[in-house]
Parts: C-alpha cells; sequence; structure tokens
C-alpha cells in the first residue's frame, strides 16, 4: 500500500493559505492529497499546534458528517507527521463557478440544497467553520459536497451555529455581491425545511445579534 | 455651490479627519500631491479615548491645525476648490466636531463640501503613498481590523474582527499592564518593545473563523495570566503579538489566496509593527504579491488622506450638501461606492 512517503507524481492544484491541494494516484484511485505546509511567518509552536490540531480533526469531522447526511470526500489516509491528509477526488464543479453561471431558479435550488446540509450539520453537532462556495462541489450524481473542515469543530451551541451562518452570509457577500440576498434566503429556507421553523428562527436571531456585536454596523445598539 | 467641471481638472482640496483621537487637517492638490498634512492628537489623562473629552480637545485645536496646514501648504483659503471631512465610521462627538468645521469652512468660502469614508480614505491614501494599483489590504489600528480588496465597484470585505480591534487589544492589555504613554508613542509601540525582550511561547487562543477572527478571547486570557503573575510580561507582550499577528496574516493570507492579486498593503496605526511587517512580508512573498507599508504618518488617521480621498469623490461629483452632512457612525466600507476606480 502506497504510504504518504511513497505517492509521487504529484500535480499542485492549488496554493491555499492554509494548505497546498495537490493531485495524484494512491492505489490506483484519483486522490487529493492536502498538505498543510508549514508556515514560517509563525512561531514554530504555535505552528506545529494550528497544523497538527486541524490534520486530526479534519478528517474526523469529515467522517462525522456523513453519519449526519451530508457528503464528504472518503478519507484514503492521515499522516499527522507530515500534516497531511489523502482523500477521494471529487469530480465535479465549484459551487461557486456554478452559482455566477445558473439562473435565478437554479440558484435557488443549489442555495436551498446547502442549506439543507448545513442544518443536517449543525443537527448532529458539527460546525464547518468556513463555509464558503469554494468548499463545495457538486458531484456528477447531483450531490453538494462539503470540503475543507479545517477549521470545523464539534458544538451543539446556538452561537457556533449562528457564527456559522454569518460567515456563509458573509462569504456570499463578498464573492457573489450581485445576488447573495436571495442566495442567503434560499439557504435559510432549505435551513428551516431541517430544523423547523422554531429552531431555524433561533439560529436567525443568534444571526442578528453577531451581526450587531460587529465593528461599524448600522442596525448595532448603542 | 455647485460642482464645476473646470474646477475638477487642477484645485486644492482641504481634509479634515477627527473620527477618533487625533484632528488631521491636510492639504492635497487635484493631481495627488500632498501640500501639507498636520495634526494635534488628545492623550487620555487615564484609560481610552473619553468621546467628549475627545471632541472638545478637536474644538479647540481645530483653528490652529487648520491655519497651521494652509501656512505648510503656502496657500489661501480663497484658493481652496473644496473641502472634505471624515464622515464616518468613528466616534459621533468627534466625527461631528470635525464635520462642523468642514461645513464652516464650505459655507464661508463658498466652495463644495465632500463626505469622505475613512477606511476607504487609508487604502486611497495609501496607494498614492507606495503607488500599489489593486492591492489586498490589511488595516489595523485601534478601531479598525479588516482585510479588504477592490472587487465590482466597492472595497470588499474580505476578513474582519467579529469583536474588537486589534490596536484596542494591544492597548487594552497595555493599559491592564500599566505601561505608559511614551511621547509620541502608542501603547502599542510599548508592546512591541517588551515583546522583543520575550524568550517563552505562552500558548493563548488562537480564534479564526472562516475569514473572520476573534480577539477578545485571546485578550481576555493573556490578562488573567498578567493578572494570575506567573508569567514574564515580556513573555506575555511576546505570545500576544504573535497569537494576534499570526491570525491577522492567516486571514490576510486567505483573501490573498481567494482573490489572487499581486499586492499587499499595510495601513492603520498597528502598520508601523515590525513584526508584523515581517509576517507580512513572508506570505506576500510566498504567493508572488509585492509588499508594501504606508509610511507612518500617513498609515496613522491623518488629514491628507481625507483630502486625497475629497479630491477623487469631487472629481466624480461625489459633492454633498450641507443640510444633509450628517456624520455615520456605521458607514462601512461595503457599503461605499468607489467610481474613480475601473
Amino acid at each position: 500500500m502506497d504510504t504518504v512517503d511513497k505517492v509521487n507524481q504529484t500535480v499542485l492544484l492549488k496554493k491555499g493559505a492554509e494548505a497546498s491541494l495537490f493531485f495524484t494516484v494512491w492505489n490506483g484511485r484519483k486522490a487529493i492529497m492536502k498538505v498543510r505546509v508549514p508556515k514560517s511567518y509563525r512561531p514554530l509552536a504555535l505552528d506545529e499546534q494550528i497544523r497538527i490540531y486541524r490534520t486530526i480533526h479534519e478528517p474526523q469531522l469529515m467522517h462525522e458528517a456523513k453519519a449526519a447526511g451530508v457528503s464528504t470526500p472518503l478519507i484514503y489516509m492521515v499522516s499527522v507527521p507530515h500534516s497531511t491528509i489523502i482523500m477521494e477526488y471529487i469530480e465535479g464543479e465549484q459551487i461557486k463557478h456554478l452559482l455566477k453561471a445558473a439562473g435565478k431558479h437554479e440558484r435557488h435550488e443549489l442555495c436551498r440544497r446547502i442549506g439543507i446540509s448545513v442544518a443536517q450539520l449543525h443537527r448532529y453537532g458539527l460546525i464547518h467553520g468556513d463555509l464558503t462556495t469554494s468548499n463545495m462541489i457538486l458531484s456528477p450524481e447531483g450531490k453538494v459536497v462539503f470540503l475543507d473542515f479545517g477549521l470545523g469543530e464539534k458544538n451543539s451551541e446556538l452561537e457556533t451555529q449562528g457564527v456559522d451562518l454569518h460567515l456563509l452570509k458573509r462569504a456570499l457577500q463578498s464573492t457573489h455581491f450581485q445576488f447573495w440576498e436571495e442566495c442567503f434566503q434560499s439557504v435559510l429556507c432549505g435551513y428551516r425545511s431541517v430544523l423547523g421553523l422554531e429552531m431555524a428562527e433561533k439560529v436567525y436571531e443568534k444571526i442578528r445579534q453577531i451581526e450587531r456585536r460587529g465593528r461599524y454596523v448600522e442596525e448595532r445598539k448603542q | 455651490m455647485r460642482y464645476d467641471r473646470k474646477l475638477a481638472l487642477s484645485g486644492f482640496c482641504l481634509g479634515i479627519e477627527s473620527s477618533a483621537d487625533d484632528f488631521g487637517v491636510g492639504i492635497a492638490t487635484f493631481n495627488g500631491e500632498i501640500l501639507a498634512n498636520k495634526s494635534d492628537g488628545y492623550i487620555p489623562a487615564e484609560g481610552g479615548i473619553h468621546p467628549r473629552e475627545a471632541a472638545r480637545h478637536h474644538g479647540e485645536v481645530a483653528d490652529k491645525v487648520v491655519n497651521e496646514a494652509l501656512q505648510e501648504a503656502g496657500i489661501k483659503p480663497a484658493e481652496l476648490s473644496c473641502v472634505a471631512f471624515s464622515q464616518g465610521p468613528g466616534l459621533g462627538p468627534s466625527l461631528r466636531t470635525g464635520a462642523t468645521v468642514a461645513r464652516v469652512i464650505s459655507s464661508y468660502l463658498g466652495i463644495p463640501l465632500v463626505g469622505v469614508n475613512h477606511s476607504v480614505a487609508h487604502i486611497e491614501i495609501g496607494k498614492l503613498q507606495t503607488g500599489v494599483q489593486d492591492p489586498v489590504t490589511l488595516y489595523v489600528s485601534g478601531g479598525n481590523t479588516m482585510v479588504t480588496a477592490f472587487e465590482s465597484g466597492r472595497y470588499r470585505v474580505f476578513g474582519e474582527t467579529l469583536d474588537i480591534a486589534l490596536g484596542n487589544c494591544l492597548d487594552v492589555f497595555a493599559r491592564e499592564a500599566g505601561l505608559k504613554h511614551k511621547k509620541g508613542l502608542p501603547l502599542g509601540a510599548a508592546i512591541e518593545q517588551l515583546a522583543l525582550e520575550g524568550e517563552k511561547f505562552v500558548s493563548l487562543p488562537y480564534v479564526v473563523k472562516g475569514m473572520d477572527l476573534s480577539l477578545s478571547g485571546l485578550l481576555t486570557a493573556a490578562t488573567a495570566l498578567l493578572q494570575k503573575g506567573e508569567c514574564r510580561l515580556e513573555d506575555l507582550c511576546y505570545s500576544l503579538q504573535e497569537h494576534a499577528f499570526s491570525m491577522v496574516t492567516e486571514v490576510t493570507e486567505r483573501a490573498l489566496a481567494h482573490t489572487e492579486k499581486r499586492e499587499v498593503l499595510l495601513t492603520g496605526g498597528v502598520a508601523a509593527n515590525k513584526r508584523l511587517q515581517a509576517m507580512l512580508n513572508i506570505i506576500s512573498e510566498e504567493h508572488d504579491a509585492k509588499f508594501s507599508v504606508v509610511p507612518l504618518q500617513f498609515a496613522t488617521d491623518n488629514g491628507a488622506m481625507i483630502a486625497w480621498t475629497g479630491v477623487l469623490a469631487f472629481r466624480h461629483g461625489l459633492v454633498v450638501p450641507i443640510d444633509e452632512s450628517y456624520v455615520k457612525l456605521r458607514w462601512r466600507v461595503d457599503k461605499v461606492d468607489v467610481p474613480w476606480i475601473q
């Protein structure tokens, strides 16, 4: 069986801020190798702490997300000393690109399904921690696959659920500013369909509270 | 008072900045020369900024600073083409004092009034002074911590603090530690000095949530350790800086990777910190981006940035009638159209 050391013929797909993503072949399967490279800007102790923590937690959360009913890539291998995760390569297209090209009806449907998945995570006590449309892929089977759980956590508090959705809203605002409101409404529509009106209302109220806490928000109370 | 197309080609703009503790007046020419940049800062006897006292200070020094600026620029009031003021965001009493001074100048001289967004002004003067064109900007000060980049007509926020600002975090910790203002230096500089002698890395909360970050837990934890008295102050200053700066650097790097821009700009009062500059330089190099720091006199709150942004806005006819020139305490940078960028 291939180990992390022996995986070769890798192609750099994306040099993200936190990790580099390589396309590779792992035991005959198309795979993604996610390497959290050391960051020389921060102290060694902090750097190792962050990379080890995220390398251990990400696969755990991805695994639990499946139990919650949300599609995530299969984990093939984890190497903590290399802060590397090898996982299934998901065919398909990033939601970010799809939303930009989609018509109104299609956008609503995609966003509604994102909302359903987020609600499934929350109901199961999982927080994604970095909900952006770059971190979601629509597979050829039509499933929305969630990626990048590096900033996620196990947590059932209303506060963290509110922050999770608030971050998605902020990501829509900066990336899909032409129609972010419509997208976010569709997300909430899907979210509500899973958690029920009462629970969803509580989370919305939390989002409003979190926003009022922000800097220079018009709605903020004195 | 009407926008005059001829004036838009040549002229002088006087800008007034008064959003927080500094009262600043700058004068810019329409082709981007800064002729004057004068300021007088309010230093609290104790604690942080008291809004009423800051406003009182601004009112007392206003005519002095305006005159100094005109003198430095070597122009007469009658030669001014427009007057710009920091319309928000910021502290109400402080903003209103600057706005009042600007309205008086506008109506006395019969020249147009231009309302400028404080955060946009920080970015624009940074671009003017460093020559960068289209940067990812990290703006870190006592009141702001945000990562912005231009996208479709506005500066969009790609990351920001969910609670307190970075400069605020450092200032409060410094005050808790009993550090005093050294002449002309902010409290953050005292922390930077002590941090250089830090040896032991103390683990504190590191909170990055998606694009955003949170500093309040870090401040609480550092303050609690300080009060326990088991850690050296130098080690705490060092660890506080390393955690806080790593967070803003990680968020900036995410914005850089996401937007794929080729320039990084650091501005705001905390931009003076050498350690923060070094961290951002590293990520910029890793992403083949050019890193620039705004010179200190233009990185802290200053009148020149308002004057220059006033020029940009005025040239696009963005003048504001006096009776609509109320200040906007919560005017987010991503609510402002910037038509001068193509």
